[in-house]
């Protein structure tokens, strides 16, 4: 009887979960998802991960090219974001061109790597005005379960932890570049952007880490970006039920909470090297009252 | 009953007034607005491009969406169509307000009104309220928030630069209380 009530009145369903203060996977208000991440495993790529948030799966591939720094900042290299949503992530998505949603979350990807400063473009640069170098991060939905924002963020910031670039020198005889492969180093990541988003429902209640049916269900989003220090490089909320000073500053401290876990799952990650890990995360107590 | 409600709005800033320093940081720019200026609005979708458009469309639609009470009107289509035609600093706040503009001419029913604004944080800390093309270039943060006019409630938020929540105290106000007003 609970199938058919939660395929007819998807809305009263949760709301009997959510008087409870709990949802119908078993979650606090408060709780994310089972995290995972992957990295290293594409050996094709020069970085590479892939996260999981539950059941949604996300990938992300980077791939470093050479090309002329732009004209205006010739001291500087590129970092090229896309997002793609394929038809095979959810029957939401068709075949095509991108769609509204690809484009904003590839907006989106783009504002966090611009705002964060993740990466100086300066050190992509490889000889300035002349050559530097290009770093494609394709970011692809094998998945889709909501949150796609966190798990793309989170997906991109452990792929650049694992990008390893060759040393490359230019012949001042011929003016070529010479890629020595057997010298890498990786990136220098400055700065550890998180993404934290939560879901509106009924215009009061605040979730954290949305499923695709909450996601639905709900009549407002936001997702906030922080670093280590407490700063913020993007607040996220595309319209939807208003939220009060009080509630925001309810998220900006579970963004803090969040960071730390992420930052703990990644230092373990790199230091096992392409392990796989997860980690499980409670978080006592709802957000409070107000 | 199929139908299809259009309206426009132009919003214009002066823009040649503000080159020197404005008075108290906490102040707007002169703003005007004019209603039903044109009888034969055009759509418009197909002018827009590009990525950082769709995200701007999006951000303006779901802020259209959260106030606009659609269900008094089912099967309809209310198109909202925006025109740029200059562009003095603070667009994203200007579109929105025009957006607001063009609703309220066209008579749509509305849960609140709502005001686009947008903040400049410079490296030193200081606020500025609706920052010019050369103040938002020279800022270290520019953030843009919608807020609806009943309960004064955030409605949509977009931030673009590095910055700590201390820095914006327009989070710090709770249920209830009043903004503090800008003369």
């Amino acid at each position: 009887f609970s199938t058919c009530f939660r395929t007819v009145e998807p809305l009263e369903y949760y709301r009997r979960f959510l008087k409870e203060n709990c949802r119908p996977d078993g979650r606090e208000l408060g709780e994310f998802r089972t995290t995972t991440v992957n990295i290293g495993s594409i050996s094709t790529a020069d970085g590479s991960a892939l996260v999981k948030l539950g059941n949604t799966t996300v990938i992300c591939g980077i791939k470093a090219e050479f090309a002329a720094p732009p004209t205006d900042t010739p001291d500087k290299g590129y970092v090229v974001p896309n997002v793609d949503l394929p038809p095979l992530c959810s029957s939401r998505f068709r075949s095509g061109p991108p769609g509204e949603e690809a484009q904003v979350a590839s907006q989106f990807i783009a504002d966090v790597i611009e705002n964060s400063q993740i990466i100086q473009k300066e050190d992509l640069c490889i000889s300035p005005g002349k050559l530097s170098w290009v770093l494609y991060c394709d970011i692809i939905c094998l998945d889709y379960d909501g949150n796609i924002l966190d798990a793309c963020t989170f997906a991109l910031l452990a792929a650049l932890k694992n990008v390893q670039l060759p040393e490359v020198t230019i012949n001042e005889e011929t003016g070529l570049a010479e890629v020595n492969l057997k010298k890498k180093s990786y990136l220098n990541i400055r700065t550890h952007p998180v993404a934290t988003s939560f879901a509106v429902f009924d215009d009061t209640l605040l979730i954290v880490d949305p499923t695709g049916e909450e996601e639905h269900l709900a009549t407002g989003t936001l997702t906030v970006v922080m670093d280590e220090e407490g700063k913020l490089c993007c607040l996220h909320k595309p319209g939807g039920s208003g939220l009060t000073g009080a509630k925001l500053q309810d998220c900006m401290s579970r963004a803090v909470t969040r960071h730390k876990e992420v930052k703990k799952l990644m230092d373990e990650v790199i230091k096992k090297k392409s392990s796989y890990v997860k980690c499980r995360q409670v978080w006592k107590g709802a957000f409070p009252e107000r | 009953m199929e139908g299809a409600m259009q309206a426009d709005a132009k919003i214009r800033s002066e823009s040649g007034t503000e080159s020197g320093p404005r008075g108290p940081a906490c102040s707007l720019r002169h703003f005007a607005c004019e209603q039903n200026l044109l009888s034969r609005p055009d759509g418009s979708a197909s002018f827009l491009q590009g990525v950082a458009e769709k995200s701007r469309e999006r951000l303006i639609r779901n802020t259209c969406e959260a106030v606009v009470l659609g269900t008094l009107h089912p099967r309809t289509s209310i198109t909202v169509v925006l025109q740029v035609i200059s562009d003095a600093g603070s667009l994203l706040a200007c579109c929105l307000n025009a957006a607001c503009m063009a609703l309220v001419d066209a008579g749509v029913p509305m849960r609140a009104l709502f005001c686009g604004v947008t903040c400049a944080l410079n490296s030193d800390g200081t606020l500025v309220l609706d920052p010019t093309a050369k103040q938002e270039k020279e800022a270290r943060a520019i953030l843009t928030f919608a807020l609806d006019s009943v309960e004064r409630k955030l409605l949509m938020s977009t931030t673009k630069g590095l910055y700590s929540d201390a820095e914006v105290p327009v989070w710090r106000w709770g249920e209830g209380q009043v903004p503090p007003s800008r003369t």
